[in-house]
Parts: structure tokens; sequence; C-alpha cells
């Protein structure tokens, strides 16, 4: 039997897997919601990093990871709120917007890291979640150690799909986001509030995605440095369109870009003779040949991208 | 009054910057320094200081390249946010040739270098051009991703196969001697990139307002369906605009390493293709203002580095008033004149004004 077949070894590289997907699960799922709503939130990959950059403000300042994600969720959330502004009252092009909310993030969350934790700050280690074993559930062979060995983190976004999916297609909240983002015009008519619905969309997609950030400093490396969300933010948008749009498809397409970075991975560790950033490139690589693969056959909503205005008087 | 207001509004890209450094001066307050003592340092060493002067000059050079290279495909309607990752594959081109070329007359070398990393930036291009014109999927995903697949790529050539041996990170060997491009303000380190830059930016003004091929990119941008049933090849101009961008930026990292660096680094651009965003932005698009822009966040990022030396704040104060900047452009960019209160005010006026005349001619 090959070595990455045996069990302990599967465990390890599903576990991994599901560690790596889960700050895209988080800004994935936070990205369907806009779009839903008929914002295309490029923003994420900022309001990730101003996710990583709260939860590491909260725990620097308190030493406790769950204000840590608070703060964090409360940075993506007005950053997210900047975008709102911008995109859905001021009718920006929405793409510039969200350009405009990751160059400001990364400007932004680079200054006052420097101010505040010093420039030492990657050496010191922060307070993060730790693991919590669910009794029982965790001593299942292979699921086990894989799905309920994890930190709080990982069993919130296994809370957070169901209920999006509800919310989303099964409650009067959920039918106003997608009227919103299909025909915002004939929501307007029926007395949908657009311009609130897509504010509250965009606002809980910047919260989405803020906790996506604030995992990679609370559970995975523990230190704030600039710029550390590296593009998962794009990889989102990639895996929202991979997920047709969809709770539980962008949450599938995250854990194959995950599974993609865990696989590149045991490849530096099996081939250090070979220089690992080529390996590094894979989840990028993988996501452009997903999009070639998948795209088109789902169309995304109507009325995603484009700016609502009321006809004129 | 009214009057007053179209001007206001005709600068509002000017006025957006200000707004900008004017909260860029509370990040600065909260750094616990004084603003206008950081932005007389800044200013004044990036603009008045010959030293100063030069650092911006070598920083204007890719930041203007990579204005223009996202600028062009915009007039198409295209966002290339991918030109970090075609400045790194021009470099990677650019300075394959340069080391790996038998020897030869140096101009002729020198040129090659030059095609080849134009080449490599107008191919990296290429890939979500493609995408975009046959598979319809977003060029902006597409580039984005791009750019991690190129400066991992660049910093896997740096650190495998070309790497210099016994270096302590990866970088290349370096180049020949012959093919250093020639400084133009000694003893600085400006050299003659940001000198084709602006010959570009001039020639590509010249191009997109006073030929058939501009007018036609324009009208693509513009509205495609037009373009279409106008005759205009849409697919065709969209790929041609992406690929000269993809060139322009290939250039901008070709010049990084004949001009700057004469080696291939690893993670050599400092984000200067997402600084070409901000200077097209500001610019609106239109090439000729692409120096302008560039001048001035090229003088912003030089002068924060000698502001850090001087009165120790971070430079990184400079990044966020960048990101402030792009945010107060993109809303000024939202408020049209014709919506607002004072056009309506121009309009009656006018309208009076005509009555009145009439009136007198009636007379």
């Amino acid at each position: 039997m090959p070595e990455w077949l045996q069990l302990a070894s599967l465990t390890d590289v599903l576990g991994t897997t599901l560690r790596l997907s889960i700050p895209i699960a988080f800004a994935a799922l936070g990205g369907v919601i806009a779009e839903r709503s008929g914002v295309w939130n490029i923003g994420l990959e900022g309001m990730m990093l101003a996710g990583a950059f709260g939860a590491a403000l909260g725990v620097f300042l308190t030493g406790e990871p769950l204000i840590g994600l608070l703060v964090g969720m409360l940075c993506g959330m007005l950053l997210a709120l900047m975008l709102a502004v911008l995109a859905i009252s001021l009718g920006v092009n929405q793409i510039v917007s969200g350009i405009a909310i990751n160059l400001l993030s990364i400007g932004l969350t680079a200054f006052f890291a420097r101010l505040i934790f010093g420039l030492d700050a990657t050496t010191r280690s922060l307070a993060g979640f730790h693991d919590w074993p669910i009794p029982g559930l965790a001593s299942i062979p292979l699921i086990g150690p894989v799905l309920f060995n994890q930190d709080p983190l990982v069993y919130l976004l296994y809370l957070l799909v169901p209920l999006l999916m509800w919310v989303l297609y099964r409650t009067p909240w959920g039918l106003d986001i997608r009227a919103t983002g299909e025909n915002p015009n004939a929501a307007d008519t029926a007395g949908v509030p657009v311009f609130t619905v897509r504010y509250l969309a965009v606002i809980a997609s910047g919260a989405l995605a803020a906790i996506g950030g604030a995992y990679i400093v609370l559970a995975q490396v523990f230190v704030f440095t600039e710029h550390m969300s590296a593009g998962k933010g794009f990889i989102a948008l990639a895996a929202i369109i991979l997920g047709r749009w969809d709770p539980i498809g962008a949450v599938l397409a995250a854990l194959l870009f995950g599974f993609c970075d865990a696989v590149q991975l045991r490849l530096q560790f099996a081939n250090p003779a070979v220089p690992y950033q080529i390996f590094v490139a894979l989840p990028y690589v993988v996501s452009i040949l997903a999009l070639v693969g998948f795209y088109g056959r789902v169309k995304p909503p109507a009325a995603s991208g484009i700016p609502y205005r009321r006809e004129a008087k | 009054m009214a009057r007053a207001m179209e001007l206001l509004f005709a600068t509002r890209t000017v006025w957006a910057v200000v707004l900008a450094l004017l909260v860029g001066s509370i990040l600065i307050l909260s750094a616990g320094a004084n603003p206008i003592e950081a932005y007389r340092v800044l200013f004044g060493e990036a603009f008045f200081d010959r030293f100063g002067f030069g650092t911006t000059l070598v920083k204007m050079s890719p930041i203007l390249l990579a204005g223009l290279a996202v600028a062009i495909p915009l007039r198409a309607g295209l966002f290339n946010v991918g030109a970090e990752g075609q400045i790194y594959l021009g470099a990677l081109f650019s300075s394959v040739a340069a080391l790996y070329l038998p020897e030869m007359n140096a101009i002729l070398h020198l040129s090659i270098c030059v095609l080849a990393g134009m080449t490599g930036g107008a191919l990296w291009a290429l890939i979500p051009a493609l995408l975009k014109t046959y598979r319809g999927i977003n060029e902006v995903i597409v580039t984005l991703l791009l750019n991690y697949v190129a400066i991992h790529l660049v910093s896997f050539a740096a650190g495998g196969p070309m790497m210099e041996e016994g270096a302590p990170y990866p970088y290349s060997a370096e180049i020949p001697s012959a093919l250093f491009l020639p400084l133009i303000l000694l003893p600085t380190d400006a050299h003659a990139g940001v000198l084709v830059g602006l010959v570009l930016a001039l020639i590509l003004h010249v191009g997109m307002h006073y030929t058939s091929f501009g007018f036609a990119m324009n009208t693509v941008g513009l509205n495609p369906q037009a373009a279409q049933y106008a005759g205009m090849p849409v697919k065709r101009q969209m790929i041609l605009a992406m690929m000269i961008g993809g060139a322009l930026a290939g250039l901008a990292g070709t010049f990084e390493v004949l001009g700057v660096k004469y080696r291939l680094f690893h993670n050599f651009s400092n984000g200067y293709g997402f600084d070409g965003i901000v200077v097209a932005f500001m610019a609106s698009a239109n090439p000729i203002l692409v120096p302008i822009a560039a001048l001035f966040l090229s003088g912003l990022k030089a002068g924060a580095q000698l502001m850090q030396r001087a009165i120790g704040i971070q430079s990184t104060v400079v990044d966020a008033i960048q990101g402030l900047v792009v945010m107060f452009v993109a809303a000024s960019l939202a408020l049209r004149f014709q919506d607002t209160v004072w056009a309506r005010i121009l309009a009656r006026r006018r309208e009076a004004e005509a009555a009145v005349q009439g009136e007198r001619s009636n007379a």
C-alpha cells in the first residue's frame, strides 16, 4: 500500500485539508451572500486581512481569542460598510470599489500593525483557540480526528452552512436577498428595501470574511504579518463561482482548494531538493483550471455587479 | 458660484487626493508626529532634493509603466489587475535573455532582452484575455490569481534553476554590465526607463485619441454591442488591449532587472502592479495623465522612506494613504456633475439668460 494511503497519513492530509480550507470557506460563504444580493465583493481579500488584523489586535490587548474574533469581525464589517457606501449608495463600479477596499486594507493594517504591535510582532506568539475534541465523535477512526477534533471556529462553520442554506432558501429574508440579486427593480416594486438588503448582505459578508481571516491568526499561525491573507480572498472568489453561488457548493469548492494546499505541503516535504515555491503556486493554478473547467454552466445572479439606481423621478 | 462648482468638479480627483492626505495626517498624528512637518519632509525630499528625486524617478519607471498597463485595457473595458504578475514574467523573460544568450553586440542584446520581457508580460496577459473572450471567465479573478502564480514562478526560478551559487536567498547571477540601462541623473540611481515610459505615454495618448485603432478600442470599451454592430473586431480588440497592457507591465519588470537590480531577485516588485491600478484610476485611464499620477505616487513612496529615516514615522503610513487615495478617487468618480444640484442651477441660469435674450430680441 502506498505511503499516503495509510490511515495516519490520510488522516493527516484530510485534517490539514480541512484546516487550510476554513479561511477560504468563511470568505466564500460571505461572498455568496453578497453576490446573491447583487454585489460582487472583490473586497473579500481586504476584509479577511482586516479580520486577521482585528483578531491579532483583540488578542494582543486582552489575551482573549473570543474578543479577538469579535474585534476582527468588527474590522471586517467596517470595511464592508465602506464598500457598501461606495458600491451601493454612490454606485461606483463594484470592481473598482472592491480593489479600493483591498488596497486600503493592506495599507491600514500594515500601518497600524507596526504602530501597535511593534517591529518584533512576528516573533511573539498570540493566544488562540485550542482543539476541542467532541466527546464520542472524536474517537471514530479517520472521520473523528479529521472532523471532530478541531477548534471552535471549525464547528462554527459546520453550524453556519445549514443555517445559511435555511436562511437563503427557506426564509423571507433569503427570498429578499435572492430577489434583490436577480431583479432589483421587481424587488423594489414589490416593496423589498433593495438598498437595505444589499447593505446588510455586504456587511454580513464582511463579517464572515473577517472570521476567515481571524481563523488564520487565532488557529493557524498565532501572529499577524503584513498581507497575510496572501490571495485567499481571491481564491474564495473562485470558490464562489465553482460552488455556483450556493453555500454548500462554495464550502465544497473551498475544500477542494484546501486539499490542493495540503497536497502541495506534502509535496514540499517529500521533495526538499526542489525549490518549494513551485508547489506553493499549485492552489492558485488549480483555482484557475477549475474556473476554466466549470465556468458558464451556471449563471451568476442576474443583477450581480450592477449598481442599482431607482428610476429617475 | 455654480461655475466655480463646475471647476471644482472637473478637478475632483485632485480634491480626492487632498482629502486622502488630510485623513492621512490623522494617521500621522496618531503615530505621534506633526503632519505638516511630516509632509514637508516627505514632499521636500521626494521632489526638491537631488537624491530624493532620483529615488522618485527610480520608482516612477515601474509605476508609470504599470499605470499604462492598467489604463489601456481599461479603455477597452477590461480590468487588468494582473500587472503585478506581468511585471514578474517580464523580468523573468528578460533576465533569461540577458543571462543565457551567447555573447553579441550590446545594442542587439539589449533589444532582445526588452522584446523578451515585453513578450513575457504580453503572454501572461494573453491567458486572461483568451479566457475572457472565448470562455467568458471574469478577467479580474484570473489576473488576481495569476499574480500569485507569477510571483511564485519567479521565486522558483530565482531560487532554483537560475539561483546564483552560494546566494543567501533567491537571486540570479548578475547580468552583463553592457546591458545596464544608462543612468540619467548622476550620481543617483535614476535610469532611462522612466524616459521610455514618458515617450510611451505620449505615443499611447496619440494612439488612443487620433487613430482608428484607438477609436475602435474606446468604442469596444464604451459599448461592445455597438462596436460589434459597426463591424469592429470586438474580441480581437479586447485581446490586443490586454496584451498591450501585459507588454507594458513586462517592460516595467524588464527595466527593474536592467536598470535597478541587475539580477532577477525573488519578490522584487513591492506591489508596483497594484500601484499601477491606483495610478490608472487617478488618471481616469487617460495615458497622458498617467505620468502625472505616477510622479505623485512615486514621490509619495520615495518620500515616505526618507521621512521614516528623518522623523521616524513608519513608511507604511504611505500605503495607508495610498489606500485612502484610491477610496476617495473611486468615490469622486461616482459623482457626476449632471446629477448635482449645481448642475441644475447652472442649467436654470442658462435658461433664464436665454429667456432674457429672447425677450430682448423680440423687443
